[in-house]
């Protein structure tokens, strides 16, 4: 008998048609799934009974082994043990020269990205994490009792494009099907439940292991908006613990630890620092010599121990309200994430230069693996529409370069994504069978002021008159901002189509002053569009009467046909020039003296068409 | 005609709905899908039917829609754990056969 969860009103799935969805926090030292059940989020344990899973992988000559197994291994096996993964990531062999000294295993150079030389042959940091995710995700369906449907996995908000791509080609290798990566702050935020809440600016303190992150978003209309990142990659809570360590050998005396001794320090000094979050001051016992040194550390030691790892924090902190320009005051919420923010002394500190209590209430450990539930949850489609969530948007609209350097908007930025739009553009000259499209990204009028993200042609249009074929073109961003631009030819259904990444290499200073130069020249754009509006139109006339003529000349009189190769002429002189209404006014004359040749030409056709069929075929 | 559950179940069902914040209850049924012809559904409820009946249990409501009693008259619900996985359990009397996933039965 298969178990139930329990479903939203109306929601009930179909036998063998649930949606399971989970939420992956693929941390540089920890990695957890999560789940949302019977409308609860809650991270899944694994069937040796914990939900952290070191984020280690260990090679062997006769298989993969990964997590706690892997990690006991770290010391005797650092060769094929590999830790700390994520800061691999997307990045080129010449990116990494800092890291090979710190890491314990053999970097090597693989076609310009950076791998690692193992027991297994060389493995890449892609291979590398879907290990990490297929055991997570095998956790997850062996609990759920199904496969997955779909996974949100989460990533530092300054990951860039190339980290991003690395991470969803890792869920792809481990057979898993990304529905959106997040954002660890964003993540952290929903599972507060901040984006049903009030609208303001979000500080995301997240203190791990290895790692300090602070984050800036701005939550408007439902959607998060990084403001800014900030902290240092080389900051945890690690160093509390050699901190303390430092302070647990003056106490000894020992300088110099063995392998050995150095790990007995350290989980002393992890089991203290934990046990002072409870309590003023705690005993401890370290072997000394064939002896015993008996000690006590107080809260207030510790407190003196780490206060300047902590301030080093806190003026990252201020670093990147600077960054932002914002000042303390206007931050409305701050959400506390990573293990290392449950030391009273952190958790002081943030409340005191935020001027305001931070959330603590969810574990936060566990608090982004949480929100990522969250969000898989409503993505995979357990949640009743209304509740979906608003998470991105488009920063700049995306558009089409159509006849005269304009641009043709297909998307209006702001645009809440995933989102698909379509429109309809015809050809410009008798049987062209060819188009060439240009889309581009930006708020000006003309392509030339705005920023070109890709060409292509969509070929084999049927031969028809000017304005006669419907090419249909589609601009679709999925929700990890990837565009995709299909143009099809309704009559043949033929089609062409290219993916770009609108958001690649734009920083936040580019979007910026790309906004602000569509407001300042708003005007001119405008004067410019109506010009070579004009300037189009008046091609169009030229070439749809030298066509006619070249047909039918012999339905005028000469005197006729003097005048409008007259008017051409004028129009072709006029058409070069940048007077607007001087182009508009030659357009109409020209108009008025070919109506006639137009009428006569329309009933040359009829009698043609008409030629040897009686009234009643009619 | 009755509906009812095990302490487990209550126990479990009290807590999602403590943890989602509103609903009056949970809603058991049946709809007429599947390999096997009907699906049992569980939901929590926000609004009641026309048609609906509630039985107590202690401090929780049981939702059935009328149609849907016939079908599942005399049911405990149950919580169970398998390995890792772990939900409700519909331990009904008028089964007569399931299909073999068992999410679908007939009667």
């Amino acid at each position: 008998m298969a178990l139930l969860q329990i479903a939203e009103p109306g929601q009930s799935a179909a036998p063998h048609q649930h949606k399971l969805a989970a939420g992956i926090d693929l941390g540089t030292t920890n990695s957890l799934v999560a789940t949302v059940r019977s409308g609860e989020a809650k991270t899944l344990v694994n069937r040796q009974g914990r939900d952290m899973v070191p984020s280690v992988v260990r090679y062997t000559p006769d298989g993969v082994i990964v997590g706690d197994a892997a990690l006991a291994a770290a010391i005797d096996d650092a060769q094929n043990t590999i830790v700390s993964v994520k800061r691999l990531m997307g990045k080129g062999y010449s990116e990494t020269t800092a890291l090979k000294q710190q890491v314990p295993y053999q970097l090597v150079d693989q076609q310009g990205l950076v791998a690692i030389d193992t027991a297994q042959g060389v493995k890449n940091p892609v291979e590398v994490s879907a290990e990490i995710l297929a055991t997570l995700a095998n956790t997850a369906s062996e609990t759920l009792g199904g496969e997955l449907n779909g996974v949100v996995i989460t990533v530092p908000a300054y990951f860039d494009d190339a980290q991003r791509q690395a991470t969803k080609d890792a869920a792809k290798l481990a057979g898993l099907n990304v529905l959106r990566l997040l954002n660890e702050p964003t993540a952290a935020a929903l599972a507060y439940g901040l984006d049903s809440g009030q609208e303001g600016v979000i500080a995301v303190y997240d203190l791990g292991g290895g790692t300090f992150d602070i984050s800036i978003l701005r939550l408007r209309r439902g959607v998060f908006e990084v403001l800014a990142t900030g902290g240092d990659s080389a900051l945890g809570g690690d160093d509390f613990d050699h901190a303390i360590v430092s302070h647990l050998q003056q106490q000894t005396g020992q300088a110099k630890l063995s392998h050995q001794q150095m790990r007995q320090y350290l989980t002393t000094a992890r089991q203290l620092k934990e046990q002072l979050t409870e309590r003023d001051s705690v005993d401890f016992a370290l072997p000394l010599n064939d002896c015993v040194y008996n000690g006590s550390l107080s809260r207030a030691e510790l407190e003196q121990l780490i206060s300047p790892l902590v301030k080093q924090t806190i003026r990252a902190c201020r670093q990147v309200l600077r960054d932002a320009g914002l000042t303390a005051e206007e931050i409305v919420k701050v959400v506390m994430v990573g293990g290392s923010t449950r030391v009273p002394l952190v958790r002081q500190q943030v409340a005191a230069f935020f001027a305001t209590e931070p959330l603590t209430s969810i574990d936060p450990d566990k608090v982004v693996a949480i929100g990522a539930a969250i969000q898989a949850n409503v993505l995979v489609g357990n949640k009743a529409e209304g509740d979906t969530l608003l998470l991105d948007v488009i920063p700049l609209s995306l558009g089409l370069e159509t006849m005269g350097g304009l641009v043709e908007k297909i998307i209006p930025r702001n645009t809440v994504i995933p989102v698909a739009r379509a429109q309809e553009f015809t050809t410009f000259k008798d049987g062209q069978t060819a188009m060439a499209l240009h889309v581009v990204q930006g708020e000006r009028e003309l392509v030339d002021d705005c920023r070109s993200l890709a060409r292509f042609e969509l070929r084999g249009i049927p031969p028809m008159p000017a304005g006669g074929a419907h090419i249909r073109v589609t601009f679709q961003v999925d929700a990890d901002g990837l565009l995709s631009v299909t143009a099809q030819e309704k009559s043949t259904g033929v089609q062409a189509n290219i993916q770009v990444k609108p958001s690649y290499g734009l920083t936040d200073e580019q979007v910026a002053s790309m906004l602000k130069g569509s407001m300042q020249y708003a005007r001119q754009d405008m004067q410019q569009r109506l010009l070579r509006e004009q300037q189009v139109e008046a091609e169009r006339v030229l070439e749809a009467v030298s066509q006619a003529l070249k047909a039918d000349a012999a339905l005028l009189s000469s005197a006729e046909l003097d005048n409008i190769q007259q008017a051409l002429t004028a129009l072709r002189q006029v058409r070069q020039g940048d007077d607007t209404a001087a182009i508009k006014a030659a357009i109409e004359h020209t108009n008025q003296l070919t109506d006639d040749f137009a009428a006569r030409r329309m009933d040359q056709s009829i009698r043609h068409a008409l030629k040897g069929h009686n009234v009643d075929e009619v | 005609m009755a509906i009812s559950m095990t302490q487990a179940a209550a126990d479990r069902v009290r807590s999602f709905l403590q943890n989602r914040g509103k609903g009056i209850g949970l809603r058991v049924g049946v709809k007429t899908t599947g390999c096997s012809g009907l699906a049992y559904v569980l939901e929590f409820v926000d609004t009641l039917n026309d048609d609906d009946q509630v039985f107590e249990h202690d401090d929780l409501k049981l939702i059935v829609d009328g149609k849907s009693l016939v079908y599942i008259d005399g049911t405990q619900l149950d919580f169970v754990k398998e390995g890792l996985n772990e939900g409700f359990q519909f331990n009904n009397p008028n089964v007569n056969g399931e299909c073999g996933c068992g999410e679908s039965f007939t009667v």
